[in-house]
């Protein structure tokens, strides 16, 4: 005997608390400035308060309003967790400028430049495509019909770093452009996700079904295995050629993850860490930078004392860096981030987050990007349709991902890798790619957490059903729509109208049955066609046979 | 800027920064929706675990509809309206659902409103949902052992008497006022 009530409840609205979380996820950052501001010459910065005040709030603003026009529905967290990282990664850019540009800490105090201006500019731009993305995106099923497509873009982006000579910072992943340069590797995440969704989608059932069981696990057949072992060569000549750890591990980590969601099957895990093991092992001894980067992991303090050309003293000075800041930080504006170099602002952006708000505040920035990625799984778990889910899981993995590969490499648990980190660092390719990845997520989830058409509203006569055939029998033989019953003698016998169900039946997988007579007492099971259910169960008989409804009077 | 004030805006910042986490998760804690299991006062707790529901928290469910159209909308507080259904067979014997506006779906699949662990039953089953009068309507969606309103197998959406048993696998529920 259980002793328990159920109530129905309906996925609530939320645009009102996501109006409320944007203003403190704006308001955040600004307390920031003014702690920078009053930590350093003792004013409050009144035009950088100003200034990224209005911008951010503006963006804000604006995605709001989008999002409460084109996606009502939408989870109410994810705009705000990007608003507030990319407030403070401006913040933390800005405060670095304040240090660059009079040379404080860098090397023969040369001065740099201030970057948190064209960080702003990205950020509209980035702001403007997730604009873009929301309006127009109307269904994200649409990005599966260019499945290949978005393979080719994927593979081109891939490859077009190779040619130029940008060799910088040891990797070659930059395309540089006059006085741009523009980071494929970037957009490759989102395009690259879509495609692995489109082609899991279409080949899981093969790859989860047919295995062998060998102790407790399911091992794939052989040549199920060519997809992984594609994508592991594809990982493992970016890593030769660009030399960048970072992007190989993130596609590879990705590919597998989609895998394992898409088949339920733990083996691909064990497949995919045992292979990027070995590739990682084998390209770590034989290429002489990633080599290099081992080495520096390994021992970050050898390239501080014992100082040469070749090495970098990042690691050594980040990890100096969290010390200085300890458990609580030295407080805003009272570090010396810069000690790093010019790195401070993009890959080593964390180093700043940890020495000046502590382990109390990296911990705080680590829990919004928990946040920020726990959304998009729980979208990818709402979702109902499997491309829709592959594709939440996959983007919200590849930003876990990325969080990890960098954070790791910034406090020395993984050998370091040329990333940024989402939002949060410098650089235009990666902020504009992540507020697109997070305008696709909204999409998502909008879709997910829409309710469904209520019971009764639904009117085939309303055009969804082109009305071939219906010259023969008219109205009265659509499906569902009168009040009156129709007369058994013009149902389906005539053949005319079972078509019409049929094409009802593709054309709305969703579309809820009919609802009974409306005009009085509940009437007996009326003599038509059953009304499609949303369960997509059993598809009705060949056009011309009666279906069951048929047999009653 | 005296020694004093930047550290009380130091850990102002910090706790301003653990404040906004917090909110966040508190957004996502009343962002539940689907069904809300509760447990009404109880003669006997132990049975608690043994029902799907208890056992599970409350679950992501497929959103169901919005409250209706206003001519469409059931006059609720008739006296001859139902007011919940009542599971009196099978494994959830006891547990009664609210029924608002929100449609109810039965089967294995776990984001149903009542989860069935029953090898007779399909995972998306049968659903019962408000008819525009107020009177609520039980369909079958296309499930391998069907749905039974009394005796009579389903063969499309009927509407469900007050007390008339529907059978699926091995549950019987019942509308009850």
């Amino acid at each position: 005997m259980s002793n328990t009530t159920i109530t129905p409840q309906a996925a609530p609205n939320r645009r009102n608390t996501e109006l409320m979380m944007l203003g403190f996820a704006v308001l955040v950052p600004m307390l920031a400035y003014a702690n920078v501001g009053l930590a350093g010459d003792g004013s409050l910065p009144v035009g950088s308060l100003v200034k990224y005040g209005l911008g951010l709030g503006v963006f804000a603003g604006l995605a709001h309003l989008l999002v409460r026009k084109f996606a009502p529905y939408a989870d109410p967290l994810l705009l705000p967790l990007a608003t507030f990282l990319n407030g403070m990664g401006l913040m933390f850019i800005n405060r670095l400028d304040l240090d660059i540009i009079q040379g404080v800490g860098l090397p023969n105090n040369v001065k740099g430049t201030a970057a948190a201006g064209s960080q702003l500019m990205y950020s509209a731009i980035g702001v403007a495509l997730f604009a873009v993305v929301v309006v127009a995106l109307r269904d994200h099923r649409l990005l599966q019909r260019y499945t290949y497509t978005f393979m080719a873009l994927a593979l081109v982006l891939l490859v077009s770093p190779i040619p130029f000579p940008g060799d910088t910072y040891g990797a070659k992943i930059w395309i540089r452009l006059g006085p741009f340069s523009i980071q494929p590797g970037e957009f490759t995440k989102i395009v690259i996700t879509i495609f692995f969704a489109g082609y899991l989608m279409a080949k899981r059932d093969a790859l989860a079904l047919a295995s062998r069981k060998v102790m407790g696990l399911y091992f794939p057949r052989g040549r199920d295995m060519g997809p992984i072992i594609v994508v592991w060569l594809l990982s493992i000549l970016i890593l030769v050629f660009e030399r960048d750890l970072g992007t190989s591990l993130l596609f590879f980590g990705v590919f597998v993850v989609m895998l394992y969601v898409a088949t339920e099957r733990t083996s691909w895990l064990l497949f995919g860490v045992v292979m990027a093991v070995a590739g990682a092992v084998v390209v770590g001894t034989l290429e002489p930078h990633v080599h290099d980067r081992v080495a520096a992991w390994m021992d970050p303090m050898d390239a501080y004392t014992n100082p040469a050309p070749g090495k970098s003293q990042q690691l050594a000075q980040a990890l100096f860096g969290y010390g200085t800041g300890g458990l609580l930080g030295t407080g805003l504006n009272q570090g010396h981030p810069t000690e790093i170099g010019f790195a401070a602002r993009s890959d080593f952006i964390l180093t700043t987050v940890g020495e000046e708000l502590g382990l109390a505040g990296m911990m705080a920035i680590f829990m919004v990007y928990a946040l920020l990625i726990e959304r998009g799984l729980r979208t990818a778990l709402a979702a109902r349709d499997p491309f829709g889910k592959l594709l939440a899981a996959g983007l919200s993995i590849a930003l876990a991902l990325q969080v990890f590969i960098v954070a790791g490499g910034v406090t020395g648990l993984i050998p370091l890798t040329g990333m940024t980190m989402p939002f949060l660092a410098q650089g235009g390719s990666s902020v504009i790619t992540n507020w697109a990845l997070v305008a696709i997520l909204i999409r998502i989830s909008d879709t997910a957490r829409r309710p469904a058409p209520p019971a009764g509203a639904f009117d085939p006569s309303e055009g969804v059903a082109p009305r071939r055939g219906s010259h023969a029998s008219g109205r009265s033989a659509t499906p569902a729509a009168g009040s009156t019953p129709p007369p058994p003698s013009s149902t389906p016998a005539d053949g005319s109208a079972s078509p019409e169900a049929l094409t009802v039946a593709g054309g709305v997988p969703s579309a809820p049955g009919g609802p009974p007579s409306s005009g009085g007492s509940p009437t007996p099971p009326r003599p038509f066609v059953p009304p499609p259910n949303p369960g997509g169960g059993t598809p009705y008989g060949p056009p011309g046979q009666s279906g069951p409804g048929g047999q009653h009077p | 800027m005296s020694e004093l004030t930047l550290t009380v805006m130091r850990l102002g910042f910090l706790a301003v920064l653990w404040l906004f986490v917090i909110v966040a998760v508190q957004v996502i804690r009343s962002d539940l929706f689907g069904t809300r299991v509760t447990q009404r006062p109880a003669r006997r707790r132990t049975a608690a675990p043994a029902s799907a529901g208890g056992a599970a928290p409350p679950q992501q469910a497929q959103p169901a509809p919005p409250p209706q159209r206003q001519q469409a909308r059931p006059r609720r507080g008739q006296r001859n309206n139902p007011s919940k259904l009542v599971i009196t067979e099978g494994s959830l014997t006891g547990t009664t659902i609210n029924l608002t506006d929100q449609q109810i779906t039965i089967g294995r699949a776990h984001d149903s409103t009542i989860v069935l662990d029953d090898d007779y039953a399909s995972s998306r089953h049968a659903r019962i949902y408000p008819a525009p009068d107020g009177s609520w309507v039980v369909e079958d969606l296309g499930s391998t052992n069907g749905t039974y309103l009394d005796r009579t197998r389903l063969t499309g959406p009927t509407p469900v008497p007050l007390g008339a048993p529907i059978r699926i696998g091995k549950t019987v529920i019942e509308l009850r006022r």
